[in-house]
């Protein structure tokens, strides 16, 4: 019995190095799209394969407490890697910001003006994500308040969940207005549908979205789709999808 | 206090929408259990499909629908317009509807079955005896069928009050309009506030746990009071 | 003038068995046309699937014929296009089983029909609850009574809604024939009360024999015979075997008491009979009820044997029974009919045809009234 736990440990230490692995990874749902579109281009240059599982980063957060068996984790902001790290969940020095969310105010409407309307207040319902939850939400609340309209808006406000959900509030017309993610509307630099306005940079704090890698030794495959996702191919991915990237100097080191 | 003014404005609303739906619900569902019992129409079938369709199918879905109806151009919110009463979603009469639909079958079903249980024979006996149908309706079906009708308004209640998917896709988490209870949790659980997700969570599971058992026990009782009634 | 009596006509078809019954019956039909009277009991018999049932369903209205066209005393209750529905049709219905209502007391059932009727009077309630004797029952749930009590609370019930019409289906089949005993007397008690006209469905014949007036023979749907229960009774052409039921019933008088010997002598109009004292007082009209199997046939008047009456008569017809070594011979006495169910063997001994004379010798007689 013990002789052959011994030659499986030593098979698999000989092979580790061609060996292909199969990376989990927890993924915010904003990020989606580009995360998919990532893991291809990842399983086409190295021989591993990727799973992406998507939910609301406190879902996946929560999951990674209770012991969810994730090689990585993307998160919509970052609170919840410093979280994991905190609790030595996250491998400590692992952290990095891998996408800068863009905010828009959007109106599936596309004959209105949705910075007018909004600075007129001339909509019954304006969707944002659940502030409390989501970054995205965080990030509109301060909009509302540097315009000047936070008190005023606040009884017409409608929370998403998460930005998916505020997405849908939005495209089903049931609210007028909402504030969602660039990544959600824009596609290849252009507006998918709707009447957009993109927010200034200034009127929030950036959106930092970061990532951890997960394990006190995390395995060689999830290294190589860290180093990847932080790759020129790569932020050229990201930024199709509305997103900005970091310099890569103010990047922390893996 | 360990429960926050938000919590108890949740608790409220809560508690107000699933006695709302609940009244609605015996007021709708009695009749149409009563159809269904009773009908021989090829209506029959689809309809009992229909009404049975939220047990099976997510609430996302049924959610999903009701905003796309709500919306300015869907169905719902076109009706509700044109009759001046402006948008159902993120209110709580759009909790109301939703809740209604989603709770339907646990409404239905008990009363329907007891209905079936009943057979036709009391109503004939009643109509022998003079009796026209509205009349037949509330001296032999609503009395005979009491059973199903206290079961229904149980389920209905306590489905309602653990509604979650349905009022997460059309509610928008407005305190004291759409923010009931199920949600609140969520929201906790999902800002990781895990100790105020407890107090509440524990606080609706012994909740429900006790309206189920009084309902058995009730049942229970009913079943063998019951042994010897129609040509027993 | 008022019009009496009750014309009906139904035709009903089914293409697929009957849910809830325990023998499927495809493509059984009804198809009925009748004038039946506007009094009295009308008993309708048949064997279970004659369609007995179903055709006292559409008279109440319960069941929906393909055709159906239906007055009672000059009131249309249902023609080509329209039908009057159950509730509107002044009428009573008393079913097979327990049909009191189980979540009210015996009082409350009574009082479900009173309110729904046209105004009853205390004396009439009173009445009918003395008739029927269950004033001791009112407050008591229907779970706590007998099977008789239940069928005389529903019978009182029936008649508190002051019909035109009393419908009955097999009202004593759920019962036992101690109970059903029990019951016949009140039946008896509102037959000779009320004049009202009855349909009483049964698939026994003493209880019909006792209770009717009129008989209806139903086999598949269809009437083979309709007529005064005396006419009836006295045919043995009827292609639905009665057995050992087969017989007739006589209206006789009382005429002489011997309380020596506890007999009356009762005479019909084709002779005398001694029968069991039951009390009856002399010029009380009776009916008795002489079975087939009762009767022998003799060529000659034996004063030697047991049997206390014998009748001259002249043999009518002979037709052979359903039983092969029997056959049924009709016989007349004066204006009446008798049946005598005898062996082909006795048949060919006797060498018995028609407008032969001989003695009929009656073995026992039942007065059923």
């Amino acid at each position: 019995m013990i002789k052959s736990h011994y030659l499986l440990l030593l098979a698999c230490l000989l092979s580790a190095t061609v060996r292909a692995e199969t990376l989990t990874i927890a993924v915010a749902s904003n990020f989606a799209k580009p995360m998919s579109e990532i893991a291809r281009a990842f399983e086409k240059e190295s021989n591993h394969s990727v799973r992406v599982a998507f939910g609301s980063s406190g879902k996946l957060a929560a999951q990674l407490l209770q012991g969810a068996p994730f090689h990585m984790f993307f998160s919509a902001d970052q609170d919840k890697p410093e979280l994991l790290l905190k609790r030595g969940i996250a491998t400590s020095g692992s952290s990095f910001t891998y996408a800068l969310g863009g905010l828009a105010l959007w109106s599936s409407d596309p004959t209105i003006d949705p910075e007018r309307v909004l600075r007129e207040g001339s909509f019954t319902k304006i969707a944002l994500a659940n502030p409390r939850l989501a970054p995205y939400g965080i990030a509109a609340t301060e909009v509302l308040l540097n315009l000047a309209l936070l008190e005023a808006s606040k009884p017409r406000w409608v929370l998403g969940e998460n930005i998916a959900q505020t997405y849908q509030f939005v495209e089903s017309g049931n609210a007028e207005l909402g504030f969602v993610a660039t990544s959600q509307i824009m596609e290849n630099g252009k507006l998918i549908k709707g009447a957009s306005w993109p927010v200034p940079q200034n009127l929030h704090n950036p959106i930092r979205q970061d990532a951890v890698l997960i394990g006190k030794q995390p395995s060689r495959a999830a290294r190589e789709f860290a180093a990847f996702v932080r790759g020129a191919e790569v932020t050229n991915i990201i930024e199709r999808y509305g997103y900005q990237t970091v310099e890569a100097d103010s990047r922390a080191a893996p | 206090m360990i429960l926050t003014d938000a919590d108890l404005q949740a608790i409220g609303l809560t508690l107000r929408l699933a006695s709302t739906v609940t009244v609605l619900l015996l007021l709708l569902g009695t009749p149409l259990a009563w159809w269904l019992a009773r009908t021989s129409s090829w209506l029959k079938a689809p309809i009992g499909a229909l009404v049975a369709l939220p047990l099976v199918l997510p609430p996302t879905v049924l959610g999903f629908y009701l905003l796309v109806a709500m919306g300015p151009n869907g169905p719902l919110g076109q009706l509700t317009q044109s009759l001046g009463l402006g948008s159902l979603a993120f209110s709580f009469w759009g909790l109301v509807v939703g809740s209604i639909f989603y709770s339907l079958p646990f409404v239905v079903q008990p009363i329907q079955n007891s209905i079936e249980a009943m057979g036709a024979r009391p109503l004939e006996i009643a109509a022998t005896l003079g009796a026209g149908p509205i009349d037949r309706f509330f001296t032999v079906v609503v009395p005979l069928a009491k059973g199903g009708i206290i079961t229904a308004a149980v389920l209905g209640f306590a489905h309602t009050i653990g509604e979650f998917g349905v009022v997460l896709m059309i509610g928008g988490n407005i305190p004291g309009e759409t923010r009931v209870l199920s949600v609140q949790i969520y929201d906790h659980v999902e800002a990781l506030e895990y100790g105020r997700a407890h107090w509440l969570a524990a606080g609706m599971l012994v909740f429900s746990f006790l309206t189920l058992l009084t309902l058995y026990v009730f049942q229970g009782r009913k079943r063998r009071s019951n042994a010897l009634s129609f040509g027993g | 003038m008022k019009v009496s009596g009750i014309e009906a006509a139904f035709k009903l078809a089914y293409s697929a068995p009957i849910a809830g019954r325990k023998a499927p019956e495809t493509n059984f039909a009804l198809d009925v046309r009748l004038k039946l009277p506007g009094s009295g009991i009308t008993g309708i018999y048949g064997t279970s699937g004659s369609g007995k049932t179903t055709l006292l369903r559409c008279i109440a209205g319960l069941l929906k014929a393909d055709e159906g066209e239906l007055k009672v005393n000059g009131e249309v209750w249902q023609d080509k296009r329209d039908m009057v529905p159950t509730h509107e049709r002044s009428m009573a219905y008393v079913f097979q089983e327990s049909s009191l209502f189980p979540h009210l007391t015996v009082g409350e059932n009574l009082d479900y029909a009173i309110k729904r009727a046209a105004a009853v009077d205390k004396s009439f309630y009173a009445h009918i609850l003395e008739l029927m004797d269950i004033e001791r029952l009112l407050q008591r749930s229907s779970d706590q009574l007998s099977g008789g009590e239940k069928q005389r609370v529903a019978i009182a019930r029936a008649f508190l809604v002051r019909p035109k019409l009393l419908l009955m289906d097999e009202p004593l089949a759920s019962l036992d024939a101690g109970r059903k005993q029990e019951i016949l007397p009140y039946l008896e008690r509102l037959h000779d009360e009320f004049d009202l006209p009855v349909l009483y469905v049964s698939h026994a014949l003493d209880e019909l024999a006792r209770l009717a007036d009129h008989l209806l023979v139903m086999h598949q749907g269809q009437v083979l015979a309709d007529g005064s229960i005396e006419a009836v009774l006295s045919r043995t052409d009827l292609p639905v075997p009665l057995g050992d039921d087969t017989g007739v019933v006589l209206p006789a008088t009382v005429v002489e008491r011997d309380s020596q010997w506890h007999l009356v002598k009762v005479e019909f109009s084709g002779g005398s009979l001694w029968v069991r004292d039951s009390g009856d007082a002399i010029g009380n009209t009776l009916r008795i009820r002489v079975l087939a199997r009762d009767v022998s046939l003799a060529l000659s008047s034996h004063h030697d044997s047991s049997i206390l009456n014998r009748i001259p008569v002249t043999v009518l017809d002979l037709t052979p029974d359903s039983d092969e070594a029997m056959v049924l011979v009709r016989l007349s006495a004066g204006q009446s009919i008798l049946i005598a169910r005898i062996t082909r063997r006795s048949v060919a001994h006797l060498k018995l045809a028609p407008g032969n004379t001989l003695w009929a010798q009656i073995k026992s007689v039942a007065v059923v009234r």
